[in-house]
């Protein structure tokens, strides 16, 4: 059994779980008078996979928004780290160290994979504007120090044979993964991926699932994921989150999480009054 | 016939040199329009407004004199120093920064997402009024820029094509100037958007604006770089120009001579902008002597370049080297 109040704990694959890098508390997001979020809280531990699921509407992709700086809700706090985080902009929230990719992609169509890639690693380089633009000493070390870890990266996830392609030219399951790897790009504290598998098909969401696992072993990244297709989820995370309605109605493992009779009940649609 | 062919030459020479002050200011466009989509209208101004400034910190004018003087009954026009021309284009630099900061802060940040044809009013309205308030600042009198680079006919060339041909070659040594100026600014600017960081942040600002900032860019730092780096090569075209034929209101409307270069070598394009404003500048020369001056009456040059701008829309609308729309269906 896992003891969740515990400030670190081991999974029974053997990785390491540590304290709370992020916690959202009591947050309400409205859009004009429809209420997207009302009044969730959870946090997210560092080296976990953490999913929050939900059908179609349930506020999910709102949730990540909130998260990543995208919308900032009127109620509720966000603290990251241990600090409370004032409200962002999303290029901020980016700067310190939370990395996402987007349901529908947002790549750098007219760019490379290479050049991808490297835009994920603008944080970590620091050269003033001038050195660059005269291209010596530092400036010139860093991108080849930065260059390195994203080949890195791109060995990792397998996509060296297109790094010399411009992303508008690859198929829908690659594109993907190029996203996955500019986030990654980032060394982010908390990597952010909205819907990975979404649009895929079976293989490709057992490559994505595999690659998701990967990365959390490896680089021991905190994931945490928006999904609606149960089952890849279930398999996938350590603990996750269930909203319905803009309302959290589950939060546990996916053991506890398959049990919940309101969890049974928004999948099964349950009429709600 | 070989004696027309010599005088060819020259006017060849001539052409692609003028052709190298039309890329200068097309390559202003270029990267405005890379970076934000907007249409830049006012990048003529803004050559005009550099060398407005920069003659106005050369001989110590005080700035809105006329403004000053009406207001207060003073006589004040001069600081009555000098200041050296390096000094005065680094000065006239921290201008245009501040300007690009300005148009950023006070315009364009307030249009994000808006259509581009109200971005490309935005910028006609901003041309007006920068060509008003550079007036305003520094008069509207014709103001003469001397920045120390050599004038009048190069002697070397004149001499050796003397000694070939029989006949000297008329070659300008400011269009020399020039030519090196704008081809080491090319080099520059490439090197840069391609192999920087910054660089390749501008062009993924270019591409998407969403993803740009997940990945932790700030939109508002890119587009202040940009309208500076703009604001850089309006003022050396503006140097370029206003030594050439003085600096006055006409500067402003090269703008326009700007825009077949574009349709030329596509909008968003660093080496279009220069290959099209080669093109331009050799075809309207060749074109004027070899058709225009002997059978049209001459004065060709004017309508030219819109004319080939327009056989070439309608075979490459792209431009020579636009990005081609790369799009799965």
């Amino acid at each position: 059994m896992k003891d969740m109040d515990a400030d670190s704990y081991t999974t029974e694959d053997g990785r390491r779980i540590g304290g709370v890098v992020m916690e959202m508390r009591n947050i309400t997001l409205r859009f004009g008078g429809v209420v997207a979020i009302k009044d969730i809280s959870f946090d997210i531990r560092e080296g976990e996979i953490r999913a929050i699921i939900g059908p179609n509407g349930a506020g999910k992709s709102s949730m990540l928004n909130v998260i990543s700086g995208f919308y900032n809700p009127q109620e509720g706090e966000v603290y990251y780290k241990g600090e409370r985080r004032p409200p962002m902009k999303p290029y901020q929230v980016a700067q310190q160290g939370i990395a996402r990719t987007f349901q529908n992609i947002a790549l750098f169509e007219g760019m490379t994979v290479l050049d991808n890639v490297m835009t994920g690693r603008i944080r970590q380089m620091s050269s003033g504007l001038l050195a660059q633009a005269i291209w010596k000493g530092k400036a010139e070390r860093e991108e080849v120090a930065n260059r390195e870890q994203v080949e890195k990266i791109i060995d990792f996830l397998e996509i060296q044979h297109i790094r010399k392609t411009p992303v508008g030219r690859l198929p829908y399951g690659l594109k993907k993964r190029v996203e996955l790897a500019r986030a990654l790009a980032a060394e982010p504290s908390i990597l952010l991926l909205d819907e990975p598998m979404a649009g895929m098909n079976v293989e490709e969401k057992e490559d994505m699932s595999r690659f998701i696992l990967d990365v959390n072993d490896e680089f021991g990244s905190t994931i945490a994921l928006i999904e609606h297709d149960m089952g890849v989820v279930m398999d996938l995370s350590d603990r996750v989150v269930v909203m319905d309605y803009g309302k959290k109605i589950g939060d546990g493992t996916p053991d506890e999480v398959r049990n919940n009779q309101a969890v049974i009940d928004a999948y099964l649609g349950v009429a709600h009054d | 016939m070989p004696e027309q062919f010599i005088w060819g030459m020259e006017v060849f020479l001539n052409g692609l040199m003028a052709g190298v002050l039309y890329a200068l200011v097309a390559l202003g466009f270029v990267l405005i329009f890379k970076a934000s989509g907007i249409f830049n209208f006012a990048q003529g101004v803004l050559a005009l407004f550099a060398a407005l400034t920069l003659v106005g910190i050369m001989e110590g004018r005080v700035p809105f004199a006329h403004l000053i003087n009406a207001t207060f009954g003073t006589e004040i026009h001069h600081f009555g120093w000098h200041v050296p021309a390096l000094l005065a284009i680094l000065l006239t630099m921290v201008v245009m920064v501040v300007l690009a900061w300005a148009v950023n802060q006070f315009i364009f940040r307030h249009l994000v997402g808006q259509e581009p044809i109200i971005l490309f009013m935005a910028t006609i309205g901003l041309a007006y009024f920068l060509e008003g308030f550079g007036d305003m600042m520094w008069g509207s009198d014709i103001k003469k820029l001397d920045v120390g680079l050599p004038q009048g006919v190069n002697s070397v060339i004149d001499e050796v094509t003397y000694n070939i041909f029989g006949y000297g070659f008329f070659i300008d040594n400011l269009d020399l100037w020039a030519t090196l100026v704008a081809a080491l600014l090319v080099v520059a600017l490439v090197i840069f958007a391609q192999f920087s960081k910054h660089g390749r942040a501008m062009r993924a600002v270019a591409d998407d604006h969403q993803a740009a900032l997940s990945v932790g860019i700030s939109l508002k730092f890119i587009w202040v770089m940009v309208w500076s780096l703009a604001g850089f090569v309006a003022l050396v075209a503006g140097i370029m120009w206003g030594t050439k034929s003085g600096v006055q209101f006409s500067l402003s409307l090269i703008a326009l001579k700007a825009l077949p270069v574009l349709m030329l070598g596509g909008f968003t394009s660093i080496p279009g902008a220069i290959v099209g404003g080669l093109i331009i500048g050799v075809g309207e020369k060749l074109f004027e002597f070899t058709i225009g001056a002997p059978y049209l009456g001459g004065a060709t040059e004017i309508w030219f370049a819109y004319v080939l701008a327009l056989v070439f829309l309608v075979f490459r609308p792209q431009g020579l080297f636009g990005e081609k729309i790369i799009e799965r269906v």
